[in-house]
């Protein structure tokens, strides 16, 4: 049998334990119990969470176009991570394609920023 | 073979000619209005003399030399199927090339007069010189697959002559019986290409006949049995032949041309162009016999019984053809006669044709013959042709008739068992039914007392018309002889059939001639009695069963009617919103069927995500599923 | 810390993929159009980038990425003859497909399009749009790079670089879907149906894929054809790895059980992009399907012949069932295509030389058949929108003869009738799959062309034996869907008469390279 993977379970069951222990055992042990509307309301990334109304109601559509935007250039940035760190190694090939890729996505950016997909209202 | 030389090598010209025509004619506009047709006459008489400028090269030369092969170009080169597009040009296509473009062209001559007022007559010429392209391209193809395409050109042209005058519902309908049950004869055709292709890898003639010799049974059964289905579709044969009395809806030069001359002997044409894989199937050719006989008395019957002129012809017709099948399915002792009473009918038929179109030209279209009668006096020409004609169908001793159908019926009972009693009966008694119903046609028009209705003036018709007919009369007449008792078609026709087998039939040949000729008499007398010394009645009367059933087509659309069309008719009236018009029993009643399941299934498809994508999961792990049940 | 292994760089020659770069560049050239141009002028310098483009890549193809066949960019890509032809097809036919978008009417009736895709229905953003006469000039980058992902699609050497290249042509589709400009609510269901529905199946090739790779280490096909011979015992995740790749595939032709998002997409989708959609997507499906199972899975043929000749028999027979009851053209010509997709995919089953062949002829002969049949479609409306309603077809052939007669002759191709491409495309797949064990195939293939032959036959006698009704008026076209509308049917007819040279390229094409 191979025991290699035994610390990860070990981690794995410390951490598990700490979760429990902090949210279920310590809170309720320790913790006062003074309830206010802000700390029932679900949690929403800090900003006033949107009322509900019947039957669940709509989220504006502009948090999408938003969220799209922010995964565009997530996505741009965790392609420049590993190669910011191995630039060294790759060079002036993967520069150029790098180049090649920053300015494809500038184009969406001129895009969106053209056709006012900035702007909030 | 022979590559193509002299006029044959020009010989896809016969082709291209009518071909140019057609297209010059539909895409030239209000300009060809006037010329137009005269040109679609002129190339189609052009293609007849090519025709007949190849026939005097290849008389010129030795039997076994005549065939010629001329290449096209490569055309569907699809790896292993290498199929080249070339013409055939041999003793059997060439007959049906005369045939095809002097009938084809006398009709036309006279189609100049019968169409003389039709707005729309350069469209109506166009679709005329389309048909002659097509059928020239059906019998001088070299193989199966370009058979086809003329096959499916002569089926176009033929819809579309039909459904000429769209304007009447009833027309339209009949137009697309036409073109469904053809489609059924199609699927045959398909399908015995198919056999050939997977059994053979060859779709030429040539290459088939060679590959035939050392097949199973199996295999040519199947494949003859499915040339059988197509050449029923074309020719209106038993169980597919509920179209032809419809298609009669068309301009009658068409059902002259298209309806009795040459298309619906096209299946003829395929059967003895496919006579290698006949011959060696006995149980196909059994088939092609029982279909043969079982039409041939069908369209008697019903030749008996019906009021209309041109739907008592196209009876005939079928009847006629039902002749030329049943020898087809004889064999060697049949294919020869086949061709030649096809060629005979050819003749007598159309110019009977021509003149019923005559007669409705003079009577302001009407065909019910109950109110036709004593015509003979007014219309001397057609009486006379049209007389010559009706002569030669029912077998008077010496005109085209008598030495084409008498040899089918002395060929029917060669053979032993209980074939020859069974088929040489069914085709001598026919040939008695032929003489009733042919003479009952004659004498109701042209005999007798005169039954017009009040505002017919009936006259004789222009030249244009009446002299395609003295032609047509006069091939009707001595076209028999000319050919018959001197055996030149046997003659010609044997590289490509066979040699002719010299058979004994089981009532000598003498004997069956004689009671032939008594049966015709009988015929002639019995309606003789009844249609012209007595009078007609001018509504028909109840009649016997027999009668009325005749009258209803033997039953067959009714039978289409009940089997497929009603339960799914009811189902699909509703849904789909012009099926009122469309789906009217015939060939439409299978579609039909398949519209009411189509419209149960229909249900599936509701428009929600949710169960698009459950079918899509289910058919993801049936798929699976599948898979680990079979491991 | 290790040092990492030292970076090798692939090798690309970009002289094959160059026709590829053209497009993808093209696109690009036509977002910046979008974004820096004035609104007026984007009509017109879009369908030249656009047009250019397409001419372009298909000259670059032709003259430089003929003779630069080959494995390039680690395996990843292929450019081999098959992908050359499959690429060919795909730019001419989404030239034709520009040309019908591109169809302006003026303001005498509304175009395809509406006018601002991102508004709600109705909303005086709309009205607003409306008002200023703004056209949607997006669609054309957008189908620029629909029609790059198709080209990597056909040419794609390993499962990922498949799956990138099927998002990278499904993405642009689903918006363009939801563009029409009647009948909005329809068109932007249909769009997020078939989003929705294309994402499940995409789901689907991953899985698959991720399957495929945990059997055989591998996702380049090459290598997976060696890894597929040599397996032992890892059959148990490596055939449902394949099935679940091919469910992906299968789903983008629309063949049965996955054909359920066609006749909705078809019929809510703009009708230049329904014409686009239908005959380039499936060159690109069909193309991957092949690469797929000819190069890399052909050692499993046991395994999965027998299921996709059960699924072809099941597409051919709903697609042609349920086309006859159809009261909607476009309905109808969406049943018609996923019974094609049945007849194609016989030639998948084939496995010979003869079925890659015919595959990709019969390919290239519906796509002219089926762009122009969509030209005109768009041409026939009723009180400004299309008059999709079979009914509305009635009595064209007498009110105007021209465009009934041609679509009656594109309706005879796609039945099949001799001296139409429809006949000699059917007749050349077909005979590929005779004698190699799937003549039955054949057999239920002939019986239900027969049953289209009847839904097509439906159509022309509506055209000239029916009475028409009255309120259908037809559009004179512009030259720009006339040419496009001419060019399918001409084609139609000349694979009809002489399709040598089309069959001989096709037979010389097929041959993949691994």
């Amino acid at each position: 049998m191979d025991y290699s993977y035994a610390p990860l379970l070990f981690f794995a069951g410390i951490g598990a334990a700490f979760a429990i222990f902090s949210v279920v055992g310590a809170g309720s042990l320790a913790g006062p119990k003074r309830y206010n509307r802000a700390k029932v309301d679900a949690y929403e990334c800090g900003i006033q969470p949107s009322p509900q109304p019947e039957g669940g109601g709509r989220v504006p559509i502009k948090y999408y176009l938003t969220a799209m935007l922010f995964i565009i250039f997530d996505i741009e940035s965790v392609f420049l991570y590993p190669f910011a760190v191995s630039f060294d190694r790759l060079g002036l090939f993967a520069l150029i394609e790098m180049v090649i890729f920053v300015l494809t996505v500038f184009v969406a950016y001129a895009f969106v920023w053209r056709r006012g997909g900035l702007e909030w209202d | 073979m022979h590559d193509a030389t002299g006029v044959a090598s020009v010989g896809w010209l016969m082709i291209a000619l009518p071909l140019l025509g057609a297209a010059v004619l539909l895409l030239g506009g209000k300009a060809l209005d006037k010329a137009g047709p005269y040109l679609a006459v002129l190339l189609s008489w052009a293609a007849f003399v090519i025709g007949l400028l190849i026939v005097l090269q290849l008389r010129g030369r030795g039997a076994e030399e005549r065939a010629m092969h001329l290449h096209l170009y490569s055309w569907i080169p699809a790896g292993s199927l290498n199929l080249d597009a070339g013409l055939l040009i041999d003793q059997l296509s060439t007959t049906f090339v005369l045939l095809i473009t002097f009938v084809g062209s006398l009709i036309m001559v006279y189609s100049l007069g019968y169409m003389e007022h039709d707005p729309d007559k350069r469209r109506f010429f166009a679709y005329l010189n389309l048909f002659v392209a097509s059928m020239l391209l059906l019998v001088l193809a070299d193989s199966y697959v370009l058979l086809f395409v003329g096959w499916e050109g002569v089926g176009l042209a033929s819809y579309l002559l039909i459904g000429f005058w769209n304007w009447n519902p009833a027309y339209a309908t009949a137009a697309n019986k036409a073109f469904f049950l053809n489609r059924v004869g199609d699927m045959g055709m398909l399908l015995a290409m198919f056999i050939m292709f997977w059994a053979w890898g060859k779709l030429d003639f040539a290459g088939v006949n060679a590959a035939v010799a050392g097949t199973g049974k199996g295999t040519l059964l199947a494949i003859g049995l499915c040339l059988l289905v197509a050449a029923c579709g074309k020719s209106a044969q038993f169980p597919l032949q509920s179209w032809l009395g419809d298609a009669m809806a068309g301009p009658t030069p068409v059902s002259a041309l298209i309806h009795a001359a040459t298309m619906v002997t096209a299946g003829v044409y395929l059967i003895v162009r496919s006579n290698v894989i006949f011959t060696a199937s006995e149980n196909a050719r059994l088939a092609v016999c029982i279909v043969g006989a079982i039409t041939l008395a069908a369209g008697a019957i019903i030749g008996c019984a019906k009021d209309d002129m041109k739907k008592a012809l196209a009876a005939s017709t079928m009847s006629q053809i039902g002749y030329m099948v049943l020898a087809a399915g004889l064999g060697p002792v049949g294919y020869a006669f086949a061709i030649f009473h096809l060629v005979t009918h050819g003749f007598f038929k159309a110019g009977m044709f021509l003149g019923a179109g005559s007669v409705m030209h003079g009577m302001n279209d009407q065909v019910d013959m109950r109110r036709f009668g004593g015509l003979s006096t007014v219309m001397k020409i057609t009486w006379v042709t049209f007389g010559l004609g009706f002569l030669a169908i029912i077998g008077f001793p010496g005109l085209s008739g008598f030495w084409s159908k008498d040899k089918i019926i002395e060929s029917a009972f060669i053979g032993e068992g209980w074939k020859p009693w069974v088929f040489g009966l069914t085709a001598l008694l026919a040939a008695g039914v032929t003489a009733f119903y042919m003479s009952r046609l004659f004498f109701m028009t042209f005999m007798g007392k005169r039954r017009w209705t009040e505002d017919v003036h009936p006259h004789e018709s222009p030249l244009t018309m009446t002299i395609p007919m003295m032609i047509l009369a006069v091939g009707s007449a001595f076209l028999g002889l000319i050919l018959g008792p001197t055996n030149i078609i046997t003659d010609w026709l044997e590289p490509v059939v066979g040699a002719h087998e010299e058979g004994h039939p089981v009532i000598g040949q003498y004997p069956l001639m004689a009671i032939t000729v008594v049966l015709m008499i009988i015929g002639v007398a019995i309606a003789w009695k009844m249609y012209w010394r007595d009078d007609v009645p001018i509504t028909p009367p109840v009649g016997s069963p027999l009668t009325q059933a005749a009258r209803r087509d033997l039953g067959q659309d009714d039978l289409n009617e009940a089997v497929f069309a009603r339960p799914g008719l009811h189902l699909t009236r509703s849904l789909v919103f012009f099926d009122n018009k469309v789906v009217d029993g015939g060939g439409n009643g299978m579609a039909a069927g398949i519209g009411g399941s189509s419209a149960r299934l229909k249900k599936m498809q509701n428009g929600y995500v949710r169960s698009y994508s459950l079918t899509m999961l289910l058919g993801v792990v049936a798929i699976l599923g599948a898979w680990w049940v079979v491991q | 810390m290790t040092s990492p292994a030292t970076f090798t760089q692939a090798h690309i020659s970009y002289a094959a993929v160059v026709p590829m770069l053209v497009i993808f560049g093209a696109a690009l050239v036509g977002v910046l159009v979008e974004a820096f141009l004035p609104r007026a002028q984007r009509y017109l310098v879009q369908l030249g980038v656009t047009l250019i483009g397409l001419v372009a890549s298909f000259l670059t193809l032709v003259l430089i990425a003929r003779n630069n066949r080959g494995v390039t960019a680690a395996s990843a890509v292929v450019i081999d003859a098959p992908a050359l032809m499959l690429q060919g097809t795909v730019l001419v036919l989404s030239f034709f497909a520009v040309l019908l978008m591109a169809e302006r009417f003026d303001t005498k009736y509304p175009d395809a399009f509406t006018q601002s895709g991102a508004s709600v229905p109705g909303s005086p953003t709309e009205t607003n749009a409306v008002r200023l006469g703004a056209t949607t000039t997006e669609v054309f980058p957008l189908t620029l790079f629909s029609v790059g992902g198709m080209m990597l699609f056909v040419a794609s050497g390993d499962l990922l670089i498949m799956f990138i290249a099927l998002e990278v042509l499904s993405l642009p589709l689903y918006i363009l879907t939801g563009l029409a400009r009647r009948r909005r609510l329809l068109s932007q269901e249909a769009s997020l149906k078939y989003f929705l529905l294309g994402a499940f199946s995409s789901a689907f090739f991953l899985f698959g894929s991720a399957l495929v790779y945990g059997a055989t280490k591998t996702i380049q096909f090459g290598a997976l054809a060696d890894a597929v011979a040599s397996t032992n015992g890892r059959d148990d995740i490596l055939i449902p790895g394949v099935f679940l790749i091919a469910v992906g595939l299968l789903f983008k032709v629309g063949a049965v059980p996955f054909q359920s998002w066609t006749p909705d997409v078809y019929q809510g989708a703009p009708t230049p992009v329904t014409g686009f959609m239908a005959t380039t997507v499936k060159v690109a499906a069909f193309g991957a399907m092949l690469r797929l199972f000819y190069v890399a899975l052909d050692g499993l043929q046991w395994n999965w012949q027998p299921v996709l000749a059960v699924i072809a028999v099941l597409t051919m027979i709903v697609g042609s069932v349920f086309a006859v009851t159809q009261t909607d053209i476009k309905r109808l010509l969406a049943y018609s295509s996923i019974s094609h997709a049945g007849f194609l995919l016989i030639g998948v089953v084939a496995l010979n030389k003869t079925g890659l062949s015919g595959t990709m002829f019969y390919l290239v002969a519906y796509g002219f058949t089926t762009i122009a049949a969509f030209g005109i479609v768009a041409l026939v409306r009723s009180s400004g929108s299309e008059a999709t309603h079979l009914s509305q077809w009635a009595g064209l052939g007498r009110t105007s003869p021209v465009l009934a007669a041609t679509f009656s002759f594109l309706m005879l191709g796609f039945a099949g009738i001799p001296l139409t491409s429809g006949f000699t495309a059917k007749f050349a797949l077909f005979s590929s799959a005779v004698g190699h064990g799937a003549t039955w195939l054949v057999v239920v293939a002939v019986l239900m062309s027969a049953v289209t032959a009847f839904v097509y036959v439906r159509i022309i006698v509506l055209m000239y034996f029916s009475e028409p009704t009255g309120d259908t008026q037809v559009v004179m076209p512009s030259p720009l869907t006339g040419i496009a509308v001419t060019a399918g049917a001409l084609m139609t007819l000349v694979l009809g008469v002489a399709p040598a040279p089309l069959l001989n390229l096709a037979q010389h094409s097929a041959l993949f390279m691994r």
